[in-house]
């Protein structure tokens, strides 16, 4: 089993700790309900140090980079991060991921799935041949910890002493952590305001620590992947092998906003002649009438008939409902659905995604 | 927390109190509470319907999972607590009083002598505890369910 720098400290607080993916990692300290609460009134603390990271640099980056990301790539100014994602030839996802561009260093900066980082590694490397680049796997010696909720900034300055209100969000930049210099990016996967930061992997303890103490004052709980996946589906933001996986593409996911149409790409071609010819599904959002919780697997009915397949459900803590997202047939995209639970269907409603949006704060 | 000693207790979490009447009083213990935490929702039966030991009478759900409350004796609903759908509270911190489930008439009140007493209950949950390390009730707990 793998585990973070971090393990013995989540043993230590109580976390509940399961196997994810090969990681021991913490699902919950004091509960999932609770620990999102307090990511949406005040900041959680999270230890996200199983994802992926990866550098890569070398002459030939960007026309590397281009050829296997779907942003454009060439137009990325320093400093600025972008969700986007690794596909096939026919358009389906290998990974969804955060690149980021860092001119100075020149080299790019890749945030993935922890489920996925040993597939796409080999992906990344059987697609170099021919190009003048060094893909470097950080994962190890680098650790992620995140802050995320409306009090991360002011949590930031009093516990680092350092200043990252001037990032716009997703943009980073390198600060002075607790000694070292860190990439520190205003991104996240909670739909809240929000700090990751990568540090060596040895001062990872200190970092954490260094919260814990003086974190109090601005609510700061310490948050597990259980509240993780809770936060990320109220935001609508899809998890791999849930929402997205290798049978689906980015269009029928809804994440055009990740496909460039100024460059090409591998699988830009198949995206392409799906926008023309229609998806045969698409990925929807909805609210439960009742409690009961709609979860990966559960069919989804409309008309009489079977219509297609809940991806993420979960309780919302913020709405107060069970929600969900789930592919179904163009046709049945709006209005009134219902969700097989364990036999019996219970109504559902089609929403507008995201479930929930942050409100906006002055700067 | 001290568990009743008065009640008796399964393998799959729930607690059995024998009336005078031979009627039951059925819920679930502080040990399942914990496993489950966040609790959701709870499915209810309605009184008049049949339960038999060791068959499910409901369902209680969880944000990480859901789990079916299997009923410890067979025989008759009387009565359900149906105030617990809008306060799941009362499971946390009242599991053996006011966390109540459903009241049976039971058909054969002997058939309680075959579950575990509360040192025995106890007993069981350590070695669970040892065999399945941090497993515990979280065997549900599909790594694809959370991020």
């Amino acid at each position: 089993m793998a585990r973070t720098p971090l393990y013995e400290t989540h043993v230590r607080a109580g976390a509940k700790v399961v196997d994810f993916h090969g990681w021991d990692m913490p699902i919950h300290y004091a509960g999932i309900v609770d620990e999102h609460k307090a990511v949406r009134t005040a900041v959680g603390l999270f230890d996200l140090s199983h994802m992926g990271r990866v550098f890569v640099r070398g002459a030939d980056r960007k026309k590397y980079l281009q050829k296997l990301l779907t942003i454009d790539v060439g137009a990325m100014p320093h400093g600025r991060c972008k969700y986007t994602l690794l596909l096939t030839e026919q358009g389906t996802v290998i990974d969804d991921l955060i690149a980021s561009e860092d001119a100075t260093r020149d080299e790019s900066f890749l945030v993935v799935n922890a489920s996925n980082r040993e597939k796409d590694l080999d992906w990344m490397r059987k697609h170099a041949a021919g190009f003048k680049v060094e893909i470097d796997d950080a994962t190890s010696r680098l650790a992620l910890v995140a802050l995320q909720g409306p009090r991360s900034v002011d949590c930031v300055k009093a516990v680092l002493g350092i200043d990252p209100s001037g990032l716009k969000y997703y943009t980073f930049g390198y600060f002075d952590v607790l000694g070292p210099k860190c990439l520190v990016s205003r991104t996240g996967y909670t739909g809240e305001d929000g700090f990751e930061i990568f540090c060596p992997a040895d001062l990872a303890q200190k970092v954490w620590d260094a919260f814990v103490a003086k974190g109090a004052p601005f609510g700061l709980r310490p948050i597990g992947l259980g509240a993780r996946d809770t936060l990320r589906t109220e935001a609508s933001m899809p998890l791999y092998g849930n929402d997205i996986d290798d049978q689906t593409t980015p269009v029928e996911a809804g994440l055009g906003f990740a496909l460039s149409d100024k460059v090409d790409f591998i699988g830009r071609a198949a995206l392409d002649r799906q926008k023309t010819s229609g998806t045969a599904r698409k990925l929807v959002g909805f609210h439960m009438e009742g409690r009961r919780i709609a979860r990966h697997g559960m069919e989804l009915w409309a008309g009489g008939a079977k219509t297609g397949v809940v991806t993420s459900g979960t309780w919302s803590p913020s709405l107060e409902k069970s929600i969900g997202m789930g592919y179904v047939k163009p046709e049945h995209a709006t209005g009134a659905i219902e969700v097989d639970v364990r036999g019996k269907r219970e109504k559902a409603a089609i929403v507008a995604m995201p479930f929930y949006k942050r409100p906006k704060s002055p700067k | 927390m001290a568990r009743p000693a008065d009640a008796k207790y399964t393998e799959t979490h729930e607690w059995v109190k024998l009336g005078t009447q031979g009627e039951a009083t059925v819920g679930i213990t502080d040990y399942a509470v914990k496993q489950l935490s966040d609790l959701v929702h709870i499915e209810l039966p309605k009184a008049g319907e049949t339960v038999e030991q060791g068959s499910p009478f409901g369902e209680i759900e969880s944000v990480k999972t859901v789990a079916d409350l299997v009923s410890p004796v067979t025989g008759k609903i009387t009565d359900v607590n149906t105030k617990l759908s809008d306060n799941l509270d009362t499971l946390k911190e009242s599991p053996y009083d006011g966390g109540w489930i459903v009241k049976v008439k039971v058909n054969d009140p002997a058939e309680v002598d075959a579950l575990m007493g509360a040192k025995e209950y106890q007993e069981f949950l350590e070695q669970s505890e040892e065999e399945g390390g941090d497993e515990g009730g979280d065997e549900d707990v599909d790594e694809d369910d959370i991020v």
